[in-house]
């Protein structure tokens, strides 16, 4: 029963941010949906047991990738309405149906589901967290491994990328740098 | 009772909603929000389908997308950051310098 009223809920409060994520003209406002909308979504992975996984949505969508995006919105300019030309959205929103229609019927279809086999099956009795670091650092190590060297990767090229001229604003009218140096001045 | 199916449709639904945001935006900010939306759908349904087939795999490939997904941000916001201080806009119109 809770699981349920649970399910419904999320559900519809995910969809909705997700809805105001996509359509805000407001930068803020988009960012702000995306990061509650992700905190509800370990909500569905708490309900399915995935517990391990549900803290790893929120340590690491929730509060790392969201607080990446919120200090990159610190270079741009996050107050200002977004002017987009949108054209033809009519067309746009008759594929995203479509596409919504079809990605519906492919899931709700049936399938011979007594053929499918558990590869690494769970354990009763034993914690998620301890099933999952034994199947992650046996069966996944390699992958796990690769991934590790992809975040490092990645980690020197955003700082090399984004480290370059620092010392330069980047915002286009100086009239709040000019109040700051004369702030600066002043002292 | 709640079934895989679902799950499965309200991760369907998300996904969709992130192509709308793909395919509507032009902004590449709300690009990047978009395509984590779609991430997020499709670990859903992974995390949903390995609870109901008892079966972990579905958990190790949303702990590898989440990975992807990190690396991801963190080299596009650096490439965002270098295009804004080249163009000092973000939008994808102003950014199209061939004319075809």
């Amino acid at each position: 029963m809770y699981e349920l009223v649970a399910f419904y809920l999320f559900s519809v409060l995910t969809i909705g941010l997700f809805l105001v994520t996509v359509m805000s003209k407001n930068v803020l406002y988009a960012m702000t949906s995306l990061a509650a909308g992700m905190v509800l979504i370990s909500g569905f992975f708490f309900i399915l047991g995935a517990d391990f996984l549900g803290v790893v949505q929120l340590v690491a969508y929730v509060g790392a990738i969201m607080a990446l995006y919120s200090f990159a919105m610190m270079f741009f300019d996050a107050t200002r309405d977004i002017k987009e030309k949108n054209t033809n959205s009519a067309l746009v929103f008759l594929l995203g149906g479509l596409s919504a229609v079809v990605l519906v019927m492919m899931f709700a279809a049936p399938i011979h589901s007594e053929a499918i086999q558990a590869l690494y099956p769970m354990h009763e009795g034993v914690g998620n967290a301890q099933d999952v670091g034994i199947v992650l650092f046996t069966k996944y190590l390699v992958p796990f491994e690769v991934a590790a060297l992809m975040l490092l990767v990645a980690m020197i090229a955003g700082i090399i990328l984004a480290g370059k001229k620092m010392d330069q604003s980047l915002t286009e009218d100086m009239s709040a740098d000019d109040e700051i140096l004369t702030q600066k001045d002043a002292k | 009772m709640i079934g895989l199916s679902h799950y499965l449709i309200v991760s369907a639904l998300i996904f969709s909603i992130g192509l709308v945001g793909v395919l509507r935006r032009r902004n590449l900010l709300m690009l990047f929000f978009a395509t984590e939306v779609m991430l997020n759908a499709v670990n859903i349904a992974f995390a949903a389908i390995s609870h109901y087939y008892n079966d972990l795999t579905g958990q190790m490939f949303a702990f590898f997308i989440i990975a992807i997904a990190a690396s991801e941000v963190a080299v596009g916001l650096g490439i965002l950051i270098v295009l804004y201080k080249k163009h000092g806009t973000l939008d994808l119109d102003d950014l199209a310098s061939m004319r075809g």
